[in-house]
């Protein structure tokens, strides 16, 4: 299971003069659809058995991520943290991931979530399933069934569809597949005492290409950032009582009524 | 022309049992301005069953080259077997860049390309331009659409997907002229995907709406929801609503905009009792002509609003459809 810290959006300030993203100026808090992808996890190993582990890439912040992870219902934790990690696009970030789980050994199914608040692209979970070179179904809102080699997901792409997927396989999950547990107290506290293995770059050499992380395994490069203008809007507002008839002529003269 | 071309600049051509998704029309006019600034092709390739038709249509719209791979294997769409054919594709031909449309399909398709080519990607863009010196920068909003980064990339192709309605398609041609490559898709692998059929269809297609009339948490009551919808019909349009009344069970998820939900881009919304959350506008900035009703005139989406009424709907919007009614009934009469 994947996760991703990212910051409140609502509070996150940008500097357009630097184009930079000012990470410190907003709290970090678990992608809130990583949440989802989470308790899709938890929900098939109560069931099923099995163990869940979780995999964040990202600053030595991201621990407090993967303790929530763990109070809410994960076995073991797993962070990806080194300097040579940083910079990452979606590319090298799916292909460290990919490789951190070849270093894991074997799995069944990997759930992410269907896309970050941040970066906000969706690639990394079906970049991670080509990389392990096995199937994925994205957009996945509902888990018919379970077996031993095989999962039965419904897929939203506007329409609903229905996969049969061979295991292992990887989805990435809607927040509409379910509504994350709230963590009990007494979990809480014991995730406070859990372990949060660390894992770095020459950790997983043996894994994969050290020269695929980071900004050096990356092809994208953010070059500038803007704050969307709001600047061809019109911003016309009507108050009282002749408000509605002069947005009708307003509506009139922009074609939309007769 | 001949036969055998590299470095193009290749569209993806998107279709639901043979009916080409019109983003793949706007890609190929928007891939033809890249193409002649670049100097080079304009090609497209098309994946499916019984398809040979469709590919003359791409010529319609600006492709000089069209890669068919019209095979049985090929009918339903395996993302795993499909990107097999792509990257082979991209291997022979090395074109400069591929553009997908960022429709649930492309976004789950290119991805899997991308990773196997080594090659970047960016997602979702709003817009594609070619700098004086050459280079494609990709400009997308990011961070629930708070920023626009402008991105470049460092490998070929350069991969985009792009957002449906953010391009113009060109006028259909059927003078024009292209060459169509007919391929064979390779031997047909176990992919581990088995697609079982569609469950269930959308009750409404927003992303493709005109007109939208969308409402928020200012409803007081499920009911009042046909109060919202008889203003879309009288304005030719469907009914949207915010997140929280798809969490209150009121309507069905089709009916969302925002982030979690439909991206729209309509040439009129109208959003009543809507505050105008980042995650709301994430979904319906792009559209043409947005109209506020809110009781409150701090709410945000004033900010982005080309015509405002500060009021509370249940005054303001039975008063238009009032005021529509009578416009209609004078127009008959008339
Ligand atoms: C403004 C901006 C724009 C960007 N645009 C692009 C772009 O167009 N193309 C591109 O290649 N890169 C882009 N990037 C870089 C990209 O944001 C990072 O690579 C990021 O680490 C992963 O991408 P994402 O946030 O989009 O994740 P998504 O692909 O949206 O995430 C999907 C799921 O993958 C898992 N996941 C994602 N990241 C991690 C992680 N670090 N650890 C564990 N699990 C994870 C989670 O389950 C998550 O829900 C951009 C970055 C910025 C700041
Ligand atoms: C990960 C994530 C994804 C999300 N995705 C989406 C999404 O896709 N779409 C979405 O919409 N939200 C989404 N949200 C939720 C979003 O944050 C907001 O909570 C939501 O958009 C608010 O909906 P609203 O504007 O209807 O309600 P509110 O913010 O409560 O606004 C109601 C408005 O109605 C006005 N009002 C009240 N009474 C009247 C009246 N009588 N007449 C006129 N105006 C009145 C009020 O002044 C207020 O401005 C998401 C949140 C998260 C965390």
């Amino acid at each position: 299971m994947l996760i991703k810290q990212v910051p409140d959006i609502e509070k996150v300030r940008f500097d357009v003069e630097t184009g930079r993203v000012d990470r410190s100026s907003a709290p970090a808090e678990t992608n809130p659809f990583d949440l989802n992808a989470l308790e899709t996890a938890v929900r098939l190993k109560e069931k099923l058995g099995g163990r869940v582990t979780v995999i964040s890439m990202g600053p030595p912040q991201a621990e407090s991520s993967l303790r929530d992870a763990l109070a809410r219902g994960a076995d073991r934790a797993i962070l990806l943290t080194d300097k040579r990690f940083a910079g990452a696009d979606t590319l090298a970030t799916s292909y460290t991931l990919a490789t951190a789980i070849r270093k894991l050994g074997s799995f069944d199914l990997i759930v992410c979530g269907e896309k970050t608040v941040d970066g906000d692209t969706g690639q990394v979970g079906p970049e991670v399933a080509e990389h392990l070179g096995i199937p994925h179904v994205a957009y996945v809102c509902e888990v018919r069934e379970v077996s031993e080699d095989r999962i039965l997901v419904v897929s939203d792409m506007g329409d609903k569809y229905l996969f049969e997927v061979t295991l292992p396989a990887l989805i990435t999950v809607t927040k509409d597949i379910n509504t994350p547990r709230i963590p009990t107290l007494r979990d809480v506290l014991k995730a406070r005492r859990a372990k949060v293995e660390v894992w770095d770059a020459d950790s997983l050499a043996g894994y994969g290409e050290t020269c695929r992380f980071g900004l050096q395994g990356s092809m994208t490069l953010v070059t500038r950032i803007t704050i969307p203008s709001e600047e061809g809007r019109r911003g016309i507002i009507f108050r009282g009582e002749d408000a509605v008839e002069r947005l009708i002529e307003a509506l009139r003269k922009e074609g939309f009524i007769p | 022309m001949s036969t055998s071309a590299k470095g193009g600049v290749l569209v993806y051509a998107e279709h639901e049992n043979g009916v080409i998704h019109p983003v793949s029309f706007e890609l190929l006019g928007k891939g033809r301005e890249i193409a002649d600034r670049l100097g080079v092709e304009l090609w497209s390739v098309l994946l499916g069953h019984r398809v040979k038709r469709q590919a003359e249509e791409l010529v319609y719209y600006g492709a000089d080259r069209v890669f068919l791979y019209d095979h049985p294997t090929l009918e339903v769409f395996d993302v795993v077997r499909y990107k097999h054919v792509l990257v082979k594709l991209v291997r022979e031909t090395e074109p400069l860049v591929f553009l997908v449309g960022a429709t649930p399909l492309g976004r789950s398709l290119a991805p899997r390309v991308a990773a196997a080519l080594n090659t970047g990607l960016t997602a979702d863009c709003i817009d594609l331009q070619v700098d004086k010196d050459g280079e494609l920068i990709q400009i997308r909003p990011a961070f629930t659409g708070n920023i626009l980064a402008h991105i470049k990339t460092r490998s070929r192709p350069i991969m985009a997907t792009v957002r449906y309605r953010v391009m113009k398609a060109p006028k259909r041609d059927t003078s024009r002229r292209g060459v169509v490559v007919e391929k064979r898709p390779g031997e047909a692998l176990e992919t581990g995907l088995r697609f079982l059929g569609k469950v269930s269809a959308r009750r409404v297609n927003l992303a493709d709406a005109d007109v939208i009339v969308a409402g928020g948490r200012g409803l007081k009551r499920k009911e009042d929801l046909k109060l919202l919808e008889e203003l879309a019909s009288l304005l030719g349009g469907v009914l949207g609503v915010s997140r929280p009344l798809v969490d209150e069970g009121w309507i069905s998820k089709d009916y969302q905009v925002g982030f979690s939900g439909n991206t729209v881009k309509p040439r009129l919304y109208v959003a009543c009792g809507i505050s105008g959350s980042p995650q709301h506008l994430a979904g319906m900035r792009g559209s043409d002509v947005i109209v506020a009703i809110n009781i409150d005139p701090s709410a945000p989406i004033f900010r982005v609003a080309d015509y405002g009424v500060v009021g509370d709907l249940y005054e303001v919007v039975p008063k238009l459809i009032e005021a529509l009614k009578r416009i209609k009934g004078g127009s008959v009469d008339g």
